[in-house]
Formats: C-alpha cells, structure tokens, sequence
C-alpha cells in the first residue's frame, strides 16, 4: 500500500488528503518544520508541531492559518491517523508519521540525533516505510563531538580577541545559529546578532530556549568596539558591506560541509567548524535500521549512494526527487547552502 | 609529526600572509635541523616520487574503512582530494605521534619505495592507526603529493629568515635549483654567511605585477624603459666553472632540451648569469607559443624539429659577470653591461638582448602596445630604469602592460566537477560558439568567476544537465559567458579548427541570449596570419 506519492507540488497523501511539506500552495499542509525549502506559502492550513508552531507563523504571512499539535498526539485526516514527532533538526522540527490499516509510514523531514539543547531530542519511531533526506549520506561525514566543535569556536573567539580581532561566525539564521548562541560562552565577551539572527532568537526566547544575552548589531553605537565582540550572522552576509563596520575581523563558518577542507577554501573563511544539524552517515544508518523500516525512501542529498548502501543490505530502498534543497533565506540554492 | 601537523593547521587556518609567516617561523625556530630541511622540502612544493599508486591506496584504505570500493569513489568524488578522503573515511583509533617528521619520512615513508603490495599495505595500515585525524592527513598527503597549504616559496623564505637573522634574499637563492633535505644543508641554508658556492644556482626570478593604473602616472617616460613582453619560456642561462645551466622559472633545470642555448651559453665567461626569454624564433620574430609546444612535448629532439623550430635566448637582463652579483645595480646599468657582453659573444643569434620600445612619451608607448600583436609579443613590460632585479612578485618596480585579449561571447555547453578547493562543485566549464544551427565546443575555461559566480553557476549546471558522460554534464545550452583569450591558432586538432590560448571567463552575460553569442566565423576572422 501507498500512504504516499511523489505529485508535482511534493510528497501527498491522497487517503487523507493532505502534503507533507509541499512546494506550492495546498489546501491543507502537513510542515515537518519551517527552513524555506520545507515551506510553500498560499497553503489553506498549515499543520505543524506545537513547539515549532510561532517559528513557522513567523515565517509566513501573518493570516496564514498555523495549528500547532503537540508532539505524540494523534489527530485523523480523512481516517488517515497523523501524528508529529520530534526530529532534532531546529525548534519544534517534526518527523511526520502516518497510519492506515495497520500500515506506519514516517516522513522524517531533515534531522540530527546528536544532542542540541534548543530543540527536543529526535525520537526514533517504528514505521514500514522510512522517507529519510541524506544531506550528508557519505561516509566521509562523520561529526565530530559536538562539545568538542563548541570548545573550539569558544577558543577561536579567545584567540581573536587577543589579536585584537573581531570574530565574525556564520550559521543559518534559522536554527544553526541559536544553537551556536547556546554553545557559545557568555564570559569571554559581548555576543552581537545580525537582524535576521535576532529575530528568530526572539522566537526562541519566546518559546522559552535559554539564550545567552545578545545585541543587535545594527542597533549598536557607532564607535562601538567589535574587537573582543562575537558576530552571529546568516553565511549570506559575507563579503557584504554589512561586515565593513567590524574592522579587522576574523570569519568562521558553522556548517556539516565544513568537515571537508576543500568547501571551506572555496569560501575563503578562516575557519570552518564542522557543526551540523543533520545526521551523519553512521547516525542516518542507525537511525534507518532503529526504525525497523524496509522500505526507504530517499529525498535530498547524497540520494545514489544511500540507495545502493541500503539495498545491498537488503532493504527495499529507492531515490524520490524532492525539491528539497536549500534555505531560501540565502540567495544560492545548492547543496552547500542547505541548512547544515 | 605531531608538531608538523599542528603547523600545517596553523597555515591552513588563516589566510593572511603575515600569520602564515609567523606559524612558518615558529615551526623553524623550535623544529630540529633534519625535521625543518624536510619541512622545507614540502612546503616549497618538492614532493617524494609517487611510492604507492593511488588505486592501490584506494583499495586499502576502503578495506581498512570497511566500505566497498564503489562508495569509497563516491567520497572521493565529494571531497575532491584523494589524502582528505582516506584521512575522514579512516576510523580514529585515539592514537598520536610524538615521533619527528624526519623519522616519519625517512624511516617509515621512503622505505616504501620498491616493497611489494602486501608490504606497502600492512606498512599503510600500521600508520593509519599510529597517527591522528591531523597527522593522518599530513602523511597521506605526503604520500599522494601536491601538498599545498598556501604558503610560497617565498613565505617560507621569509619565515626562514626572520628564525634565522639571516638575509630574505640570501635564503630565498640558496632555496633555488637542487639540494637534498638533510640537516646539513639546513644549516647551509640559514647559515650566515653568504658567499656561496653552488655552481648551477640560479637567482631568484624577479616578477612583474599586471599595471593597475595609467601608464603616465607612472612619473615622466624618462626613468622607464619598455619591452616586449615576449610568450615563451622564462629563463635563466649560467655559466660557471666551465659548465653551462638553463633554468626554467619554475625551477626546473633545462639540460639538453634547448642544446642550441646551451651551446651558445658555453661562448660567455665564467660567472655570468642572464635573465631572457627562450623563444622559437625565426626570420626576425618569434613563433606561435604552440611551436614551442610541439618542441617541449619531445623526449628526443630530431634534426628536422630543430631547424624548423629553432630556439634562442632574448635576454631582459644581467644578473652577474665576473662572478659577481649585479642584483643590487640600476637596471640600465645592468642592460648597459649585457648589451656590451653579448656584443662580444659571437652566439650566431642565440643570444640576444630584447631590443627596448624606443619612444618619446607615453602616448607613443601606448601605440607601440598596439602592435604587440603584430610583432609576436603578448604586450609591453614596464621597468623602472633606476630599479634593482628583485625577488619574487613585488609591486613598483616591473609592469606587465599586456595587450587586450580577445573576446568572444560564447554559450556554455558542459560542465565538470573541479579539484581542491574547487572539489564538488562545477567549476570546469566548455564554451561553444554558432556554426550556422549547431553550436561547436571552441574552449575551455576555468577561471575568471568569483566564488559566488561559480556557486550560481554549479546550481544551473545541476538543475539544467540534459546528458551525462562520465564526469561531464550537457547542460541546456542557454548561458552565455564572454571569454578572453590571448592568442588564436589554426587547429586540425580542434572540431572548431581554432586553438585559443589562455582563455577565461570575462563575465558572465546574463543580459544575452544564447542566440546572441557569437559565430565560428568571427571567431576565425580573429586568426591573422602567423
């Protein structure tokens, strides 16, 4: 049975009538979380997970008709048992799993298992069918200790500002980078937002996220003294003037495409730190295997490979072209620019 | 090895010049004689002959990561660099390396060499387990060559310099030409005192900077002299004690590939170095470049090659008579002693001095440019004529003034994944030009985008392939670039029947449709006759 298929405005459910993360507008939208490239606007409604409810309406116009529901509960569309579970990704990122006649489908949108405190930790669900993303379906990716890529970033900022420097970390405004706020350690010096990070950290304060005390950038003093100061900003704002008023600066880039040398030179950073918020390869395999799923399918990333793997292991596995791809808020769409 | 991969982090981590340097430095003033003439070695971009192929270093390391080999080229097509990819496919074992760089060179790499399969892997293994993330990448990188981090030749010279008090200019000579990594020839290398001795030892090449301004700012045209800017091969021709050395400006040693030079280098006195261009040259003029290559591309050079592709020396410059080094003089002086030399030698037109653009001003100068073309050159140098032969690339004294390349608008027909920094994205691009219906592939091109060009671009190129072979994708022929090339050949090698040289991308048209590109026929009314 097919709870779901592959239609020209993404991943539908025609028994309940409804989209999972649909790249037009629907009548009802079923949104595993709120990155531009899992959210169409026009939509009649929008269903996402209570946690992550003001993110998405914060993202959308604001008479669009957001229903939040919590994580664990169950609501039926059309008979179609739905119901939301945490995927680890960003605040109130969801995985979506659909149950009919016995049948379990889960759609797991994008998501990590390492730990993160602005977000629930992703919960494994038993399914039939299993549709994973595989941003970084590569052996090669395999992350480092979270701690241990924090640690760095904190001591990178040490070093900066014994040289006198400025240090300018970019990470998705959306996600990435309350989680570098999180990690980040309020006693070495002033942490400054760029607007776009601000205004999604306000959500999650709203929310009720612990977050370290930030300054908006813009809004700061003229003369103000960048050099023991933190900038967090979207990856978009490099090279722009936005960055002149820093003066002598340094730049890191908090992202999984970090772990590999030649992504960050092509970026002429000084830094990369590898910090991802999707699942490497050992934690997409596990995560495969923990949910008793023999079908799979497969959506954006490294979408061959992770069908071969898993079908020599015997799994029924195959690719779906989604359109999943990268975060709207930065302008190139390509695998780099995915929220990582 | 441990200290070694800290400090090629450290230069991998920032790119400013100044804090590679001050890495560099650090690493010389702590590091052992024999770890730093090896450290050396590396970082001036020498590299040990190919001990392991990298099929093999594939293969094993796929076993050692317990994946198929399918999925081990997978990775590798993802991260671009054969030494990266093993070092993150590896498992890490918690373990480190306190021993040096030397012992890890000389006693664990170099003994590879001529093992047989079964002892090159277990040998392989055993330092994969032995070393961390950092090391491992250092050794792989060892071992697959092309160890590059982003520090010159001259910034290591620099940092070598500032560890030993010794003159930047003295080391960056003494880096020249042939050595071998020991710790003796480190302590040769920052001894202070600088009378050397090495016989084939070319100096260091002096190098211009394209000109960023109008020539008459320049001050007046009097205090500079104008040259051709000729398109061969940069060279240094020497004699001393009897033997005679042609060196190529990437350092590499020209023996018995241009045997009419050399002969006629054996004709100067003892203790003479020139600085000039080797040039196939006939009737007055030089040949097209693609003459020269046709010579460079033979092992044995025949009798009949060597007449119909004869090669002399221009020079630019006198870099010592008499034994002594005239670095440090006016360059008219310098040109003056070379004029009077070569006057002397009687070399049957191999060696010549590059004839000065005679001209008033600098509107005369400008015009002379405008034939640059026509006499075989690629534009006009620009020497300041009190100016001393410096080293390396520095600004004010030597202008490039190249003539304006060729531009042609063409469509951008495939595309493939670039290497290095460039790995996983589409960066290699093949440009076609109308002939009538049908567009004909002309040129490649690499270079000339910014990051975030090449970026918008490699999406196209994933949203627009039509057609895959192998690593190459048809992309919808609908963007249009406006290249740059330098020169044009007729070409029987070539569907379009043209050969460009240097091409690049200008700019990317985005304001042009692809039926607005140009023809193969302007593009051959570019060719003029050799």
């Amino acid at each position: 049975m097919t709870l779901l298929r592959l239609t020209e405005r993404g991943l539908y459910c025609e028994a309940g009538g409804f989209f999972v993360d649909p790249w037009g507008a629907v009548d009802r939208a079923v949104v595993t979380h709120a990155h531009g490239d899992h959210v169409a606007w026009g939509s009649a409604g929008y269903l996402t997970s209570a946690e992550g409810r003001d993110v998405l309406q914060s993202r959308l116009p604001s008479d669009a008709r957001v229903t939040g529901l919590p994580y664990g509960e169950a609501r039926s569309l059309n008979g179609v048992r739905v119901s939301l579970h945490p995927a680890g990704h960003i605040l109130g990122s969801s995985q979506v799993r659909l149950e009919l006649g016995g049948e379990v489908w889960v759609v797991s949108g994008d998501y990590k298992t390492d730990p993160d405190p602005t977000t629930t930790p992703f919960e494994t669900v038993r399914c039939h069918t299993f549709v994973t993303e595989s941003t970084f379906g590569l052996p090669v990716y395999r992350w480092p200790p979270q701690a241990e890529v924090l640690g760095d970033i904190n001591a990178w900022w040490r070093a900066n500002q014994a040289s006198g420097k400025a240090s300018l970390l970019y990470g998705y405004a959306l996600g990435k980078a309350q989680r570098l706020l999180a990690g980040l350690d309020p006693d070495i010096g002033p942490i400054y937002t760029h607007g776009a990070v601000e205004r999604m950290t306000s959500v999650y304060r709203a929310a009720g996220v612990r977050m370290p005390p930030t300054i908006h950038a813009g809004s700061a003093a003229r003369d103000t003294d960048w050099s023991r100061a933190i900038v967090v900003a979207p990856p978009s704002a490099d090279g722009s003037t936005w960055t002149r008023r820093f003066g002598h600066h340094a730049t890191g880039f908090a992202s999984g495409w970090m772990l590999v040398r030649g992504a960050r030179r092509g970026r002429s950073l000084d830094r990369g730190f590898a910090l991802s918020d999707h699942v490497d390869w050992p934690s997409l395999m596990a995560t495969v295997e923990a949910t008793g799923a023999e079908r799979v399918w497969v959506t954006h990333g490294f979408t061959a490979p992770v069908v071969r793997w898993l079908r020599e292991r015997g799994l029924d596995a195959q690719v779906v072209q989604t359109r999943f791809e990268g975060d709207v808020d930065d302008e190139a769409a390509r695998p780099e620019e995915a929220p990582a | 090895m441990r200290r070694f991969a800290r400090l090629y982090t450290a230069l991998d981590e920032t790119t400013a010049t100044g804090e590679k340097i001050a890495a560099l430095a650090d690493y010389f003033r702590a590091a052992d004689a024999a770890d730093a003439a090896w450290a050396v070695h590396f970082l001036t971009g020498r590299r040990p002959k190919r001990l392991v192929s990298s099929v093999r270093l594939a293969a094993w390391a796929a076993d050692a990561a317990v994946i198929p080999a399918w999925l081990f080229e997978e990775s590798h097509a993802a991260v671009g660099d054969l030494a990266e990819t093993i070092t993150l496919l590896l498992p890490d074992t918690g373990q480190s390396s306190e021993r040096s760089l030397a012992y890890w060179v000389e006693e664990r790499l170099l003994p590879l060499r001529g093992q047989d399969d079964e002892v090159q892997r277990r040998e392989m293994v055993r330092a994969w387990q032995e070393l961390d993330r950092r090391e491992r990448f250092v050794w792989n990188k060892l071992i697959t060559g092309a160890f590059r981090v982003g520090a010159s030749s001259a910034s290591v010279a620099r940092a070598l310099a500032q560890a030993s008090g010794v003159a930047e200019g003295a080391i960056a000579h003494r880096l020249m030409g042939g050595w071998e990594p020991t710790a003796e020839f480190f302590s040769r290398l920052i001894a202070p005192d600088v009378r050397d001795t090495d016989v084939s030892r070319p100096y260091p090449f002096f190098l211009a900077y394209p000109l960023e301004v109008a020539p008459d700012q320049l001050g007046p045209p009097s205090e500079w002299i104008a040259e051709w800017k000729w398109d061969g091969i940069r060279a240094q021709l020497i004699r001393r004690a009897g033997r005679t050395f042609l060196w190529s400006r990437g350092e590499e040693l020209l023996s018995g590939r241009f045997p009419e030079v050399e002969e006629a280098g054996g004709l100067l006195p003892d203790g003479t170095v020139l600085d000039g261009e080797l040039l196939p040259w006939v009737g007055g003029r030089p040949l097209p470049f693609a003459q020269m290559q046709r010579r460079i591309g033979r092992k044995v050079l025949g009798k009949r090659i060597l007449e119909e592709v004869p090669v002399i020396l221009v020079a630019y410059d006198l870099l010592e008579e008499a034994g002594e080094d005239l670095r440090a003089l006016p360059l008219n002086e310098r040109r003056e002693r070379l004029a009077t030399l070569l006057d002397r030698t009687s070399s049957a037109g191999r060696l010549t001095v590059s004839p000065p653009v005679s001209a008033e001003d600098w509107a005369a100068i400008a015009d002379a440019r405008l034939q640059a073309r026509d006499r075989g050159a690629e534009g006009l140098m620009l020497k300041r004529l009190a100016g001393a032969y410096g080293v390396g690339r520095r600004k004010g004294e030597w202008w490039k003034w190249k003539v304006e390349p060729y531009r042609v608008d063409a469509v951008l027909m495939y595309a493939q994944a670039g290497s290095g920094r460039r790995a996983g994205l589409f960066t290699d691009y093949t440009f076609g030009v109308w002939d009538r219906e049908v567009l004909v592939p002309f040129a490649k091109a690499y270079s000339g985008l910014t990051d975030e060009e090449i970026r918008r671009v490699d999406a196209f190129v994933r949203r627009n392939t039509v057609d895959k072979h192998g690593p190459v994708r048809v992309v919808k022929p609908v963007q249009v670039f406006e290249l740059a090339f330098e020169g044009i050949q007729s070409s029987t090698r070539h569907k379009s029947g043209v050969a460009v040289r240097f091409p690049r991308m200008l700019r990317w048209r985005t304001d042009k449709r692809p039926e607005e590109a140009d023809s193969l026929d302007t593009v051959r009314a570019l060719l003029t006759p050799p």
